[in-house]
């Protein structure tokens, strides 16, 4: 099985420096569309591929790069952003990434730039990932030295800056329009669309947004070609993946392998199953903004279009296991707690909604809960659905909250009977 | 222009709507209560509250729909919508819900509560019962100075503070801090908010978080006050207001919308400074200084009235002196009772000539008088000689909403609508708009200017004179222009070409006429190129224009008739002579005079020197004409009768001194309007304020319109301290008002408004329902009247000067510098506004004070006009060399007729 994402990472050594990484054949995607193809054609060959956004919305990528104006008239300069503010709980797949094999983003974000002819790149990375900042930045200072990055890149008249630019800390720079207005050195709080980024995005110019995983699978379709990663796949949508599981498994971690492996296989097989004594009740496929899938959906593709039949997304694809040892409702108030916190306090469903959603969690949790409190639940994640809110954190945060209302109401209402938490 | 239409459906019926509108405006517009609370008609649109939620349908079999902001959708042909659909009514109820969870209980303390938004939002959203259970957020509240009161936990978090204070106002002192519902809207140390126009916070904020502090001194409901239409004293702009006065207090101004003068906005000098009326320097009753007393006693009304009426008979020689802040039908009437050539305008000699002038300019040029609402539509400024952020305070929150159309034309491009505010605003960065400033100190317009010029006026002239030249040759050149500058000038000049709305504004601040000419030429120039060029002179005070064009000779005109004759009589109306005079000039001259009469409001220099002082009211206790530096005609309304019986209008004063004097001319006339009615029958310039607003016998179904709304309590109780029979409500002749709460309940003329409410609307957004469309004119058309229309092209340009600045040794050009707060002789006795007042100082260039060995703070010794005076000096490196900057009106400040040299004493 092809593992192209992984196949440099080797965490009993230190990620390639660009001589080795090239020797292992990196950055010949960049000297291939230099020479040989257009930006058009770039894009085509991603749209071809079928790939779609790693960062949880599973967009397809080349249709996103098509809106971007092109041509001599269109306005400049643009930019090509990598959202490396992986904050989204339960994930930890671009970490992986950008500490196994920081030259391949690089390489991917080059070749994305090109092809929608941008010529200013920013890494917007997490605050957190110190490791991985001092890795970039040595990383690019390399680009740099070996012509990949700057003026005129291997004589091709092609110029692009890369910078390397840490966040402040708050969930919201990982939401794209957010992560711009962090960028700019504004107050990280998103901003309508439409307009899109692509026609008005940072500092209002045409702006590509892309997640880590998403951009270090460039430099592989455009050396391959779309059929190569079409095949990768167990599905229609094009590649591999980085599945992680954590929770009480016996090996929590995260792997490459084909897009559309079962939940089943995700668990029990690579992850090594559940721990002693413990038995699986349900997961969240994706980090914490994504529905609680349960056994009888575990044989599922893990894809972006088949989880949606059981009312779930693949979402960044690293699933948080739930098991039967532990408390649902502490689950979920740990949760809440963090998506109430992160809310950047623009728009009041948010603002004032997922505190109240906390507070009863936690109320129910402490054994002083009432019936009622789980209409209120309830309501809260009809009305801070998508477009209700401002952005997507809220209704991320509703995803878990609904499902558990669903699949573990007996949970919830024995707290409230009992006035206790039965785990406890 | 032709404006494009869309047809919406809206709960299935179809509806026109301008193309160009969101939404809500369309909703608000068509007179749907469609409730929101983070748009502003003067905003735009942000989409973070939520509360204008409805529901949205792709086509008419579509019977889910789904739930869209009302205030982001932009209206397009076709389109369905539902307000009354129940998620859409149930989504809005819960957004009240949510604010609710943290807004505390205040409503009963709350002196928001009455007028507040968000009480009429939640009443309209049908949220009632309490679910949240839990504890609220607190804050900690801020000091933010003598205007404004903090009180954080009341927030809901609409955002619309920081949007007003710091897009639209450009203030820089107050931010949102912190996030999730933590976020908290304040300074980052306690202190006094420094932008001008902070008291809108006041208005803008739909809950009691931000409340005018100088209400709190005296509070009342809004319900519960008198209210008129009524127009800021306290410069030449003439902002509307509303002032509301309960128990004999004024209690506290508001704006009153008007969209082509002030729009929603005041600024804080005429926000908060009208205490002046509560001042214990109201001077209540006559006083009269009879021969043989001690000095002046109180008298009674019959007793002066009697012995004025007498002085004026047998006075052969009379010199009455009018005032630039008293109304026109009162200045009409002294001018009659004294002879019209025996009056005077009351203004100083120098500021006089140029007020003249600017009339002139206006009447004879082709270029129209922008009102503040064109200037802010203006998309090139150029600004010659005038602090306008200090001495027309709302005219420089204008030039700043001009410098931002360049947004909208770049927003234009990407196809972001103009209310999409924070799409605008990022699509467009930092880009504005051409502004233009020169002027002979910095001023905070400079920051957002697109090139400044600092010289001294002689050379502020050459430079405005040489951009016309290059506009067109006709309007000859100045002389010596630096190589740089004619860069400068062939940059602006071609700027000015090319933009479609040019305006030029100057004034009379600098105390320059060649500055003034400067602008005309500019405007002129670019008439003659085809443009619609707009010129706007800004003057002192708010009937500047009005009394200049009653008569042109001034105060020292007056000065110098009276020289070596033995006067009779001296009659002043509403004018301290100390304050524009030196004091041995005014000694002087009093000296000429048998009887001196005074009408004014306030114990003054010049009531101190008076034989009789008669008591008369402020702008809050008179109707009045005035005219504004736009040549706009405005009335303002009588709030209150004073309780002080002898307190009358100034007008009503004159007249009966008029009749007991035996002067045949106005037996007819008795009431106001009558006056206002044969001024301008009278004198062609005044022809058309009799019809700005409508005559005391307008009526609408029998009824007259009402001061007070039909809440006002304690009518019964409230003299019964003095009287327990209920005294009838005093009549008023002289308007369409009552001064009661009976009367007309609907909508009156937009000119007589005397508060804004709406059933559901009992805040300041009922001003909603007053407009034609949300952010435009009122119905009716907007209050007030150009008087100076454009006169044809048959005109000449002015001769440039070749007068230019050379400094001289040891010596200062001492040249005004004005303050919002401080440079104004009537604000500046309320004691809020005092305690913004800076201390006295002088301003220098800090070359010249290395020279001189003299670090800021320092004092520095100067003679002028042979006095000794010794001032702290503070630096500038902008300031040319040469000039120095003189505080006018501080406290502590002595009256020179400025510009004047003056030597440089040593230096400590």
């Amino acid at each position: 099985m092809e593992k192209p994402l992984t196949k440099n990472i080797d965490f009993n050594r230190r990620p390639l420096n660009l001589k080795d990484y090239e020797k292992a054949g990196g950055y010949q995607s960049v000297k291939k569309v230099l020479k040989e193809l257009g930006p058009k054609q770039v894009q085509q060959i991603v749209k071809d591929s079928n790939l779609k956004g790693r960062g949880g919305a599973g967009f397809g990528t080349g249709m996103k790069w098509g809106f971007v104006p092109m041509g001599d008239d269109a306005p400049k300069p643009k930019y090509l952003v990598c959202n490396a503010d992986e904050m989204e709980p339960g994930t930890f797949k671009d970490r992986l990434l950008l500490e196994g094999d920081p030259h391949q983003l690089i390489e991917g974000m080059i070749v994305s730039a090109y092809a929608i002819q941008a010529t200013t790149a920013y890494i917007f990375l997490r605050w957190a990932y110190k490791v991985s900042a001092s890795l970039l930045e040595k990383s690019i200072a390399e680009a740099y030295e070996a012509g990949y990055l700057g003026k005129n890149i291997l004589g091709s008249g092609y110029n692009l800056d890369m910078h390397l630019h840490t966040s402040v800390g708050r969930y919201m720079c990982g939401e794209e329009t957010g992560l711009l207005n962090a960028l700019e050195g504004k107050r990280a709080q998103p901003r309508v669309k439409p307009p899109f980024p692509q026609v008005c995005g940072l500092f209002g110019k045409p702006t590509i947004v892309n997640n880590v995983e998403t951009l270090s699978n460039i430099p592989h379709i455009v050396n391959n070609g779309a059929a190569w990663f079409k095949g990768l796949s167990l599905s229609d949508e094009g590649g591999t993946k980085l599945y992680g599981v954590s929770g009480k498994v016996k090996k929590p971690g995260a792997w490459e392998l084909p897009l559309g492996v079962t939940g089943r296989e995700l668990i029990f097989e690579h992850a090594g199953g559940m721990q002693d004594g413990v038995k699986f009740k349900g997961a969240l496929p994706g980090g914490a903004s994504t529905d609680f899938l349960i056994e009888e959906h575990l044989d599922a593709k893990m894809d972006f279009s088949s989880l949606q039949k059981f009312g779930s997304r693949l979402g960044t694809g690293t699933m948080i296991i739930l098991d039967d040892k532990t408390c649902p409702v502490g689950m979920l108030h740990n949760m809440q707690h963090f998506f109430a916190q992160e809310s950047c306090g623009w728009c009041t469903p948010c603002r004032d909604g997922l505190p109240w959603v906390e507070k009863i969690l936690k109320s129910i949790e402490d054994g002083k809960g009432k019936m009622e409190d789980l209409d209120t639940l309830s309501f809260h994640t009809h009305y801070l659905g998508p477009g209700n809110t401002f952005c997507a954190l809220a209704p991320g945060a509703m995803e878990p909250l609904q499902s558990s209302l669903k699949y573990f109401k007996d949970d919830y209402e024995k707290h409230i009977k009992e006035q206790r938490c039965p785990w406890k | 222009m032709e404006v494009k239409k869309v047809k919406i459906n809206v709960d299935g019926k179809n509806y026109e709507v301008d193309s160009s509108m969101n939404l809500l405006d369309a909703c608000l517009s068509l007179g749907f209560d469609l409730p929101y609370f983070c748009w502003h008609p003067a905003m735009g649109s942000v989409g973070a509250c939520r509360q204008c939620a409805v529901k949205s349908f792709k086509d008419n079999k579509d019977q889910k729909g789904k739930l869209v902001m009302a205030c982001l959708e932009q209206v397009k042909d076709g389109a369905r919508f539902s307000i009354i659909d129940n998620e859409a009514k149930e989504m809005r109820s819960n957004v009240i819900q949510w604010l609710m969870t943290n807004h505390p209980h205040d409503c009963p303390v709350c002196d928001e509560g009455g007028e507040c938004h968000l009480q009429d939002m939640t009443v309209m959203t049908g949220h009632d019962y309490r679910k949240f259970r839990f504890n609220k957020r607190t804050y900690r509240n801020q000091y933010l100075g003598p205007f404004v009161n903090h009180e954080m936990n009341r927030c809901i978090q609409c955002y619309r503070c920081v949007r007003f204070y710091r897009d639209y106002a450009d203030g820089r002192d107050f931010d949102s801090f912190a996030a999730h519902n933590h976020v908290y809207f304040g300074r980052a140390e306690d202190g006094a908010l420094e932008n001008e126009f902070s008291g809108n916070l006041i208005e803008v904020c739909p809950t009691g978080v931000f409340t005018d502090k100088t209400l709190k001194k005296h509070y009342t409901r809004k319900w519960d006050l008198t209210t008129a239409p009524s127009i800021c004293h306290n410069c030449s702009l003439g902002c509307n207001i509303i002032a509301g006065e309960r128990y004999g207090i004024l209690r506290r101004i508001l704006s009153r919308y008007n969209s082509q003068v002030n729009g929603y906005f005041l600024c804080d000098r005429g926000r908060f400074g009208y205490e002046y009326v509560n001042s214990n320097n109201r001077i209540t009753k006559p006083l009269w200084n009879r021969k043989g007393s001690s000095g002046p006693l109180p008298a009674s009304s019959s007793e002066v009235l009697n012995e004025a009426g007498k002085i004026i008979s047998e006075s052969k020689n009379i010199i009455g002196i009018g005032s630039p802040h008293a109304s026109v039908e009162s200045n009409f009437i002294l001018q009659r009772l004294v002879g019209e050539k025996n009056f005077y305008n009351g203004i100083s000699g120098s500021e006089s000539q140029l007020v003249s002038l600017v009339i002139d300019i206006l009447k004879k040029g082709p270029a129209y008088s922008p009102s503040m609402h064109d200037v802010e539509q203006s998309d090139a400024v150029l600004i010659l000689g005038e602090d306008l952020t200090n001495t027309a305070p709302m005219m420089a929150l204008a030039v700043r909403q001009s410098v931002k159309q360049k947004r909208n034309k770049i927003a234009q491009k990407l196809n972001i609508p103009a209310w999409q505010d924070a799409a605008v605003k990022e699509a467009s960065q930092e880009e504005r708009g051409p502004l233009f400033v020169a002027g002979y100190y910095p001023s905070k317009l400079d920051e957002i200017a697109t090139e400044t010029y600092y010289a001294a006026p002689p050379d502020i002239a050459r430079f405005g004179f040489s951009i016309a030249n290059i506009i067109n040759k006709e309007a000859g050149t100045a002389n010596d222009i630096s190589n740089e500058l004619k860069n400068s000038t062939k940059n602006i000049a071609e700027i000015l070409l090319n933009a479609d709305n040019p305006v030029i504004i100057s004034g009379t601040s600098s105390k320059n006429k060649e500055v003034m000419e400067a602008g005309a030429n500019v405007a002129w120039a670019l008439c003659k190129a085809g443009k619609k060029a707009g010129l706007s002179f800004i003057v002192k005070e708010s009937n500047s224009m009005g009394v200049s064009m009653l008569e042109n000779k001034n105060l020292n005109d007056a000065i110098n008739s009276a020289k070596g004759d033995q006067q009779d009589t001296l009659f002043i109306l509403k004018n301290d002579l100390y304050s524009r005079e030196n004091k041995k000039t005014i000694d002087d001259f009093i000296q000429n005079f048998k009887n001196i009469i005074v009408l004014d409001s306030f114990e003054n220099p010049t009531t101190k020197i008076a034989d009789i002082v008669i008591p008369v009211g402020t702008f809050a206790e008179s109707n009045g004409t005035i005219v504004n530096n736009e040549g706009r005609a405005q009335r303002y309304y009588k709030v209150f009768i004073p309780r002080a019986s002898d307190v009358k209008e100034s007008w009503r004063w004159l007249n009966e001194i008029v009749n007991v004097s035996g002067k045949e001319e106005f037996r007819d006339l008795n009431s106001f309007y009558d006056f206002t009615k044969f001024i301008s029958e009278t004198i062609p310039i005044f022809k058309e304020i009799d019809k700005i607003t409508p005559p005391p016998g307008f009526r609408i179904a029998g009824q007259k319109i009402p001061r007070e709304p039909h809440r006002f309590s304690g009518r019964t109780a409230m003299n019964a301290n003095l009287n327990v029979s209920e005294p009838k409500p005093p009549d008023d002749p002289d308007s369409a008002l009552t001064f009661t709460m009976e009367g007309y309940r609907g909508e009156p003329p937009s000119s007589i408004i005397p508060f804004f409410w709406s059933p559901g609307w009992n805040s300041v957004q009922s001003i909603n329902k007053y407009q034609i469309e949300v952010g435009g004119p009122l119905h009716g058309g907007d209050p007030g009247k150009r008087l100076i229309e454009p006169g044809n092209n048959d005109f000449n340009f002015f001769d440039p000067s070749s007068n230019y600045f050379k400094g001289k040794d040891g010596e200062l050009f001492l040249l005004p510098v004005y303050h919002i707060f401080g440079s104004d002789e009537l604000s500046n006795m309320s004691p809020a506004i005092q305690e913004r007042i800076p201390k006295p100082y002088i301003l220098l260039n800090e070359e010249f004070l290395k020279k001189e060995n003299l670090k800021e703070g320092d004092d520095i010794k100067l003679e002028l006009d042979n006095e000794k005076i010794k001032l702290p000096v503070k630096s500038n490196k902008n300031i040319p060399e040469g000039i120095a900057g003189y505080p006018v009106g501080l406290p502590g400040i002595t009256f020179y007729d400025l510009p004047l040299w003056c030597k440089v004493g040593e230096a400590k």
